[in-house]
C-alpha cells in the first residue's frame, strides 16, 4: 500500500461558474441587461418588480422575468399582469437558482430572446444564504432588505450583501411605525460592502422608484456603450 | 443550507479524479473554503457521512481549511487580512474597503490516496 497525494485545485462549482460565463457573453453579445434579486421571504421583491416592470414597459422598455420558488407559479402570474413575459421555474426544494436552471429556462421560452430584450430581472429564490454562491451570469446582483427585518440585516448575511452591486430597501412607507433606523440602516450596509448604491423604495407609494428606474437606464447605456 | 449539493459535487469531482488510480481508496479529500463563501463546515461535515456511503470516497475524512477574508486596501497599498466579517475596512487604516482578494474560494485542493501495490 503506497499513499500518494493527488493535487485537484478544482473549484467545487466549476460547473455553474462555467455555465455562468457563458450566460454572461449571451447577455452581454444580446445587450441585455441582467438583474439578479436576492432577499429573504418576505421582503417584498415581487411587489417591487411589479412596479419595476410596469414602469419600464410604460417608457417603452423590453423586460421580461423569470421567478424562482420551491412551489407554486403565484410570483409569476402576479408578474405577469404588468404584461411582461414571466416565467416561473419551480425548483422543488432546492434552496437557490443555478445556472443550469437559467440556461434551461431561457432555451424555449415562447416569444422571448434575450435579443429582443432591454432587461431580464431574476427574482431568486427567498433565501440570504444560499444564493450568493451561484453566479447566474447577471450583470447587477441586487441585494434587498425590508424595514421590518431590522437594520441588523447586512451583517447577519454579509457573504450576500458583500457580493452585491446594488442594495434596495423595500416598505420604506413601514419605516415609522416599524421604529426603523435608517441611519444605522444605511452604515451597516456600508459597512458590509463600502459604496454600494442603496435605494430606498416603497412599492405602495412609488417612493425611490425614479431614482432605480434612472439607475436601471444609465447602467444599461453605460454597459452598451 | 445547500451543503448537500456541495457535498454531491465533491463526491463527482474526487470520484472521477480517482478513476485514473484503479483499487484506490480514498483517505483524505482537503478543501479550501473561503470565510465568505456561505458555507458551514459543520454541515458540510455533516453530508459528507452521508454523501459518500457507497462511492469510492466512503470512510474518508473531509478536512476544511478556512481563509480570511483578504482585502486590497489603497491607502497602504497592501493586502490586509479581515478579522471578521462585520467590517470591510482596513484594520491599519481603518479606511472602507471593497477590493476583494481571498474569501470566496470553494475548492477541492487535493485528495491522498491510497493506492493497492502492483503484484510484481
Amino acid at each position: 500500500m503506497t499513499t500518494r497525494i493527488v493535487e485537484l485545485r478544482r473549484g467545487i462549482l466549476k460547473k455553474n461558474d462555467e455555465l455562468a460565463a457563458g450566460l454572461r457573453a449571451s447577455y452581454s453579445a444580446a445587450g441585455v441587461l441582467v438583474l439578479n434579486l436576492v432577499s429573504s421571504p418576505g421582503t417584498g421583491k415581487t411587489a417591487f418588480l411589479e412596479i419595476t416592470l410596469r414602469e419600464l414597459k410604460a417608457r417603452g422598455a423590453r423586460v421580461a422575468a423569470l421567478v424562482g420558488d420551491l412551489e407554486t407559479d403565484n410570483d409569476a402570474r402576479r408578474l405577469a399582469a404588468s404584461g411582461a413575459p414571466v416565467r416561473q421555474i419551480n425548483t422543488h426544494g432546492i434552496c437557490h437558482l443555478d445556472a443550469e436552471m437559467i440556461g434551461k429556462h431561457l432555451d424555449g421560452w415562447e416569444g422571448v430572446t434575450l435579443g429582443g430584450l432591454d432587461y431580464l430581472f431574476i427574482e431568486n429564490v427567498g433565501n440570504l444564504v444560499c444564493p450568493s454562491s451561484y453566479d447566474l451570469g447577471e450583470g447587477i446582483r441586487v441585494a434587498l432588505l425590508s424595514v421590518t427585518e431590522g437594520e441588523d440585516k447586512p451583517l447577519k448575511y454579509p457573504t450576500l450583501f458583500n457580493s452585491a452591486d446594488a442594495a434596495v430597501i423595500t416598505k420604506i412607507d413601514l419605516a415609522g411605525p416599524c421604529g426603523f433606523d435608517r441611519e444605522l440602516a444605511l452604515h451597516n450596509i456600508n459597512e458590509i460592502r463600502p459604496g454600494i448604491r442603496i435605494f430606498e423604495t416603497s412599492a405602495k407609494s412609488g417612493a425611490g422608484m425614479e431614482e432605480w428606474l434612472a439607475y436601471l437606464a444609465r447602467e444599461r447605456a453605460n454597459r452598451n456603450a | 443550507m445547500h451543503e448537500l449539493s456541495i457535498v454531491a459535487s465533491i463526491v463527482d469531482t474526487v470520484t472521477e479524479s480517482v478513476a485514473a488510480y484503479p483499487g484506490a481508496r480514498v483517505v483524505e479529500v482537503r478543501l479550501r473554503v473561503g470565510a465568505l463563501a456561505s458555507v458551514i463546515e459543520d454541515s458540510l461535515q455533516f453530508c459528507y457521512g452521508i454523501a459518500t456511503d457507497g462511492t469510492p470516497l466512503a470512510g474518508s475524512k473531509l478536512v476544511v481549511e478556512i481563509l480570511p477574508v483578504v482585502m486590497h486596501c489603497e491607502p497602504c497599498a497592501a493586502d490586509v487580512e479581515l478579522e471578521g466579517l462585520q467590517s470591510f475596512r482596513c484594520p491599519r487604516c481603518g479606511e472602507p474597503c471593497s477590493d476583494l482578494r481571498q474569501g470566496r474560494e470553494l475548492e477541492i485542493e487535493a485528495i491522498e490516496i491510497d493506492e493497492v501495490e502492483e503484484a510484481v
